[in-house]
């Protein structure tokens, strides 16, 4: 038995430790969000967060996941960055087929949460394991941005 | 893939004494509400309407949404005559039914081939124009005033002059109860308050927050995984299987042998992939167990000096080439593609004692269907198929071999199972892009303008197994397309294609299949003759288009954003491509590349100008735009399939190379506005891109390329 504390709450799971955690989330917790894209951490279809930091959760196995917080695509809509790449996302319709989409956001919300202003270097650096057969990268560039417009704005009506 | 036209595909049948009621399809559907609707309470005009006395209006999509944003244009087309606003709107997956949801180019339910708006701009239109009347008739019924005295809008039908309203949900029983009225009338489009506008797409918010339910998230009570290896070489049989050690690994459950396949049934992926990788296949390879890549160009090759089936002859090509003052001849290949969607081949399937249900994503859902049933034996209607989002189509959902595999693997589990294929098993058992050899020869006059062109044509006839009553006298109307319907005035035109199938992979549609290897090849070699008539790229290709105003306009377009002529740096080079299909879309586009000394190619900017007709969501037109060209970059530059001993090369996104953020370029898409019939858009920007980027590469290093992927090698 492990315990892993997925969005906020703990849960035991009887797991070989070896076991991915893109599995436990999908066929064993039935959280179908984070997708299977490639398996070998190529596409990023399964971006998760673990302690705030994007990782590929079909390479990472339950025991490198112990005692940390993941956090899926179910929940990042709770969390103020999170909140904001998903209202840019629906605002410029990124999506198209939307299988890549979850782990665009997980990738996105990572890297705004750390650099409110992400130069396209950045955005380049934070997303290119990200792929989006649908092509829609541009829409994601422009996403992030707005995000972080509307991200700083509402951060400086909280200070003002 | 191209689109039967209706007249064609009627013709086709009525031939071959099929006997099948075509017609206008879905004008019977309005007319054939199911008993299982029809007993609903509420009202259901029609199968893709469905208003409850309260609640949101139901619609019913007849296409699948892959991405292309179907659910929302298809949706805009129905509310603007049912006028109800798109956040009234509740969408539902149509059920399999050729009867009442074919798609009238085809004859059978289909989403492919950019037909989707095509097919069902008039029938949807008419279908909410029906039910409309009827909430119209019934709310002047209840008021016993005259219904011209009444209108609807956003879901609510006022009483005009003394301002008595009464909403879809109220009147939905009265309006159940009135005869389906025989005319109707469409709006005009100047009435139009939704088609034409970028209403927001319907499926956005559900695939922003993980909720969107895509084939591969369904979830059963006591359902196992399995994941799947199918021979390495087509037509190759399983010969041994030890799996002593895969049914030891934890949560392995059961292995299930097909004659040409293996799956490893489980608890979870985990366990199954584990239990994969344990077995011990032993193949028997068959035939094609020691082919390669080279031997499938040289039987193309072989087939390209033989003459193929005329698809189109203006004048005397032969007479005007022995004639030309230059002659300008070229070879050109382009390769096998796998598709790559996102969401890798799956399906879930419970086979009971006499029935069976299905789970899957898929575009022909009534093929899905008819696949269970060849498979389990059951009659059709013992077998119920449901369809989810598709994590990517681009053709490869047209074929239902996973569907097939999997209900054959169920039919030896005790439980509900969901086959999920790896990546791996993807990219090696797809459906693959055929490999084509194309053959020109061309002749320039005096003023180095083209007085003939001849295109032969070699690959392999999809359209004969796809859809065989579309297949007649030889003619295989998707692998000419995209040539056939070449614009440029030259007096003496032959297209022709050269049949020739190559058993060694299975090949299919895959995202503009024959326009986007046509393309390709016809607006390279149109380069080539701009080139040895030492003329300007788009000057030349305007001094042939004086007859088709439609191609012009988006050349000019494309040519002026992409600012053509305007000098670019070394290294760097502009390239243009034009468009036209049975699509019926008109493109141009114009590609600003870079090519490294090390030979790497970086795209800079893409330009495209496009005329597709009435638009009914100028947002989506533009996504898909901007979609197909980057599908189109990734295949132009990387895209590759090979074969060593029968066996794909390729397994994963390190060797299918496909374009990423770092690498996306900007794109910018100029919308032409007109009042032509709709054309197609999910493919055509694929189709139009790997010629731009060939003809950019050309203009920055004076290299000519003739093959695909494009490699221009290091700088000499």
């Amino acid at each position: 038995m492990v315990t892993l504390k997925i969005n906020g709450k703990p849960h035991q799971i009887d797991v070989p430790s070896d076991m991915p955690v893109l599995w436990v989330l999908r066929d064993v917790l039935g959280m179908t969000g984070t997708k299977f894209g490639c398996g070998m951490a190529l596409c990023g279809a399964c971006t998760v967060q673990l302690d705030g930091q994007a990782i590929r959760s079909c390479v990472t196995p339950v025991s490198a996941a112990t005692g940390k917080a993941i956090t899926t695509i179910e929940a990042i809509g709770a969390t103020a960055v999170g909140k904001k790449v998903q209202e840019a996302w629906i605002a410029l319709d990124v999506p198209q087929c939307g299988y890549c989409q979850s782990g665009q956001i997980m990738s996105a919300s990572a890297l705004l949460s750390r650099n409110r202003r992400p130069t396209d270097a950045d955005i380049d650096a934070a997303m290119s394991g990200n792929i989006c057969r649908c092509g829609t990268y541009g829409r994601i560039r422009a996403a992030i941005k707005q995000a972080a417009q509307g991200a700083s704005i509402s951060e400086k009506a909280a200070k003002s | 893939m191209t689109p039967v036209s209706r007249r064609e595909f009627v013709t086709v049948l009525a031939a071959a004494g099929g006997g099948l009621l075509l017609g206008y399809r879905v004008e019977g559907a309005q007319r054939a509400a199911s008993p299982a609707t029809a007993a609903a309470a509420g009202f259901t005009p029609n199968a893709f309407i469905r208003v409850p006395p309260e609640g949101r209006v139901t619609l019913i999509m007849p296409q699948a949404e892959m991405g292309q944003g179907v659910y929302t244009s298809l949706s805009m087309l129905l509310a603007e005559e049912l006028e109800i606003a798109p956040e009234q709107i509740q969408l539902e997956h149509a059920p399999p039914d050729n009867t009442r949801y074919a798609n009238q180019f085809f004859g059978e339910q289909m989403t492919g081939a950019s037909s989707s708006v095509r097919a069902f701009y008039e029938p949807l239109r008419r279908a909410g124009a029906t039910a409309r009347t009827m909430l119209v008739a019934a709310a002047a019924a209840s008021w016993k005033v005259d219904p011209a005295s009444c209108r609807a809008r956003k879901g609510v039908v006022t009483h005009t002059p003394t301002r008595r309203t009464l909403t879809y949900g109220a009147l939905a029983t009265r309006a159940a109860a009135l005869p389906v009225p025989d005319k109707i009338a469409l709006k005009a489009s100047t009435d139009f308050t939704l088609i034409g506008t970028p209403v927001k797409r319907l499926d956005s918010p559900s695939k922003v927050n993980g909720t969107a339910k895509y084939g591969i998230d369904v979830r059963l009570p006591g359902m196992l995984i399995a994941t799947v290896a199918a021979s390495p070489v087509l037509g190759g049989k399983v010969a041994d299987v030890d799996d002593q050690k895969a049914k030891a690994v934890p949560g392995v459950r059961q292995i299930v042998r097909l004659d040409d396949a293996v799956a490893v049934v489980a608890d979870h992926m985990w366990a199954a992939k584990q239990g994969l990788a344990a077995l011990a296949i032993r193949w028997d390879d068959g035939p094609s167990g020691k082919l390669s890549t080279a031997d499938v160009v040289t039987g193309l090759a072989k087939a390209s000096e033989t003459s193929g089936v005329i698809a189109r002859k203006d004048g005397d090509p032969e007479r005007a080439l022995a004639g030309a003052a230059k002659k300008v001849e070229a070879i050109y290949e382009a390769p096998f593609l796998a598709h790559a969607a996102m969401e890798p081949m799956n399906c879930t399937v419970h086979v009971r004692k006499d029935s069976c249900e299905v789970w899957t994503g898929s575009q022909v859902l009534s093929r899905a269907q008819a696949a269970a049933v060849e498979v389990t034996g059951f009659p059709l209607e013992k077998v119920v198929v449901h369809n989810h989002y598709l994590g990517g189509g681009f053709g490869r959902r047209l074929e239902v071999d996973y569907v097939s595999q999997a209900v054959r693997i169920a039919k030896q589990v005790d439980a509900p199972v969901k086959v999920v294929w790896t990546r791996e098993e993807d990219v090696q058992h797809d459906v693959y892009r055929p490999y084509y050899y194309d053959r020109f020869a061309a002749g320039l006059d005096e003023r180095g303008m083209p007085v003939a062109w001849t295109h032969r044509i070699v690959g392999p006839a999809i359209i004969a197994r796809y859809l065989p009553g579309a297949f007649k006298d030889g003619k295989d109307i998707d692998a000419v397309d995209g040539a056939v319907q070449l614009l440029y005035d030259i007096p003496a035109i032959q297209v022709e294609h050269v049949r020739h199938e190559e058993p060694v992979l299975n090949t299919g549609f895959w995202r503009g299949v024959g326009v986007t290897h046509n393309n390709f090849v016809v607006e390279s070699f149109v380069d080539e003759l701009a080139a040895a008539s030492a003329q300007d790229p788009v000057a030349f290709r305007r001094a042939l288009l004086r007859k088709s105003p439609r191609a012009l306009a988006v050349l000019d377009l494309a040519a002026r954003e992409g600012r053509w002529g305007q000098p670019l740096s070394r290294g760097r080079g502009r390239g243009v491509s034009l468009l036209y299909s049975a699509w019926g879309s008109y493109l141009a586009q114009v590609a600003d590349v870079e090519v490294t000394g090390s030979g790497d190619i970086r795209v800079h900017r893409i330009v495209c100008a496009v005329d597709c007709g009435q638009i009914v969501n100028p947002d989506i037109v533009r996504a898909q735009i901007e979609s197909g060209i980057v599908y189109g970059i990734s295949a132009a530059l990387w895209g590759e399939v090979t074969l060593d001993n029968g066996r794909v090369e390729q397994s994963n996104f390190h060797n299918y190379r496909v374009l990423r953020m770092n690498e996306a370029p900007p794109i910018e898409v100029y919308l032409l506005r007109n009042g032509e019939a709709p054309g197609g858009i999910g493919e055509p920007g694929t189709a139009v891109t790997a010629a731009a980027l060939n003809n950019a590469i050309y203009a920055a290093t004076g290299k000519r390329l003739r093959k695909l992927p494009l490699q221009p090698g290091l700088a000499s």
